[in-house]
């Protein structure tokens, strides 16, 4: 048997990505923003209905646990917020299971950073910046959009009104399938395969687009508020390269009440959909207890930026070793 | 057959869909921000050849298709069926339906093999191979010395195939073909 040893990138590639890190280092630096680690592991995990998370179970000092392999970064960084470290960023190995794809792989580096009294619009100005710094050609200008704005130019429905039967009708015959395959889904599961099918392909082709006004229950770790139609809508924007989502800020949820009540809501939300539940991260609730800065954050796919600024078609071209070779 | 899940659709798979088995050809996963991943696939129905694309919900899972590929060499027409034969020494018989063999049935040619596709132990689809060598039975006379590019003329094949060839080629010649293009390749 022949075994496939070899790295899925080039060489040439793998010192064009540590370079392209490189830069992202002295971004932050020139910035002051410091760099931290935290541990890939964590007592708690995700509870986010769509993200299936990976565990495994050590021999600690309590005895045998299960832990949890995070899917971001983001607790332990909301608990340094939380004990005054300041601006920080970190590059880190996140993992997200069934993630198979030319712009998905179950293991892959998070590019994420929190910016403390930072408001959303100041984090959208830092974020294009920071990738118009790692692109090596200008990916034009930066175009704002809001959600529901792109529904009415690309469908002709608005997101927030238009009935839940008339989105499953569209959803279904958007993504070709029998018309009542969506009968039993919610608004969201038909928003999110217009959103992915129909508008994202044309987002950020000769331009940097920033999608913003998403409705309140895609809210995950952001606050909510009204928008100019009085909608109740996420305080989160997505940012958009070549029809890829690149990056997802949030002007990040402060609340430990209101974090606890999603996550229940998230692993009740997984019971009825017969889905394990998650253990939630009861450390990240104290943290927010005592208090953590009002802060804006953002969490960006690395690798695909990567993949961006070397124009590969695929993910694995530019890591060392996908999970299908690892 | 067992069932496949999303994140098991690889390029071959053969699966059932709307009861009829496909191929699968692409499978994307897309996932909107923070949202409900989905899977956009790519199949070829193997009834019609037809490639479509499909939208699942990852997780969702399609049944898998009993379908096999097995190489047979052709032998005989009785007028309603097409006979091949299994080249792996068992002299096993497979007959064929006119509407399973569609194009093919102008590139038949007894003892080259092809490659059959059984659904539940049925042909339903047969591919030739990529060049097959065949006679001229019909073609206009040969223009002496005109070997230059451009010139070309129809000729029928023993297997009943028109293809366009260059003025020279005379009838009763032996000529390598491309099934894929239906285009005249050299003499063989």
């Amino acid at each position: 048997m022949t075994m496939n040893w070899q790295p899925a990138a080039s060489m040439a590639t793998l010192r064009e990505r540590a370079r392209l890190i490189a830069t992202v280092r002295d971004f932050f630096a020139a910035r002051d923003i410091w760099e931290v680690e935290t541990p890939v592991l964590g007592q708690g995990g995700s509870t986010d209905v769509h993200l299936v998370s990976l565990s495994t179970l050590a021999r600690t000092d309590k005895g045998q646990r299960k832990l949890w392999l995070q899917t971001s970064p983001e607790f332990h960084m909301k608990r340094l917020l939380a004990a005054d470290s300041g601006p920080i960023f970190q590059l880190a190995k996140s993992f997200r299971d069934g993630e198979v794809g030319s712009r998905h792989n179950i293991e892959f580096t998070m590019l994420e950073w929190y910016r403390p009294g930072f408001s959303l619009a100041q984090m959208v100005e830092e974020t294009t910046a920071l990738v118009e710094h790692v692109l090596p050609r200008s990916p034009g200008p930066v175009v704002h959009y809001r959600y529901r704005e792109l529904f009415h130019t690309h469908l002709e429905v608005d997101p927030f009104t238009t009935s839940l039967d008339v989105l499953r009708s569209l959803a279904a015959e958007r993504g070709s399938m029998p018309a009542q395959a969506l009968s039993d889904e919610g608004r969201d599961t038909c928003l999110d395969l217009l959103m992915g099918m129909v508008i994202e392909p044309h987002l950020g082709q000769q331009e940097l687009s920033v999608v913003v006004d998403y409705p309140a229950s895609q809210a995950a770790l952001a606050k909510r508020h009204q928008d100019a139609d009085g909608e109740w809508v996420a305080s989160r924007f997505e940012l958009y390269l070549n029809g890829i989502e690149l990056a997802n800020g949030y002007d990040e949820l402060t609340n430990a009440q209101e974090q606890r009540q999603r996550f229940d809501d998230d692993n009740a939300e997984r019971r009825r959909l017969g889905l394990p539940e998650v253990d939630v991260d009861t450390q990240l609730l104290a943290a927010l207890e005592q208090g953590m800065p009002a802060s804006s954050g953002v969490a960006l796919g690395m690798d695909r930026l990567i993949q961006r600024a070397l124009g590969k078609s695929r993910l694995e071209e530019v890591l060392a070793f996908s999970t299908a070779n690892c | 057959m067992a069932n496949y899940s999303t994140n098991e659709f690889k390029a071959g798979l053969k699966v059932m869909l709307d009861g009829d088995p496909c191929s699968i050809v692409e499978n994307e996963l897309v996932k909107p921000g923070k949202g409900q991943a989905f899977n956009r696939v790519k199949l070829r129905n193997l009834m019609t050849g037809r490639v479509g694309e499909k939208t699942f919900k990852s997780g969702d899972s399609l049944e898998g298709a009993d379908v096999m590929d097995l190489e047979m060499e052709y032998l005989y027409t009785d007028g309603d069926m097409w006979h091949f034969m299994k080249t792996d020494g068992s002299f096993e018989q497979y007959a064929v339906e006119k509407k399973a063999l569609g194009d093919t049935v102008k590139w038949l040619k007894e003892q080259v093999p092809y490659i059959l596709t059984l659904w539940n132990d049925k042909a339903i689809s047969v591919t030739p191979p990529n060049f097959i060598e065949l006679e001229v039975v019909e073609t206009d006379p040969g223009l002496k010395g005109d070997t230059a590019q451009g010139g070309s003329k129809p000729a029928t094949l023993s297997s009943g195939a028109v293809v366009r060839v260059p003025l020279f080629i005379n009838q009763g010649e032996v000529l390598k073909v491309d099934t894929r293009s239906g285009e005249y390749v050299s003499r063989a």
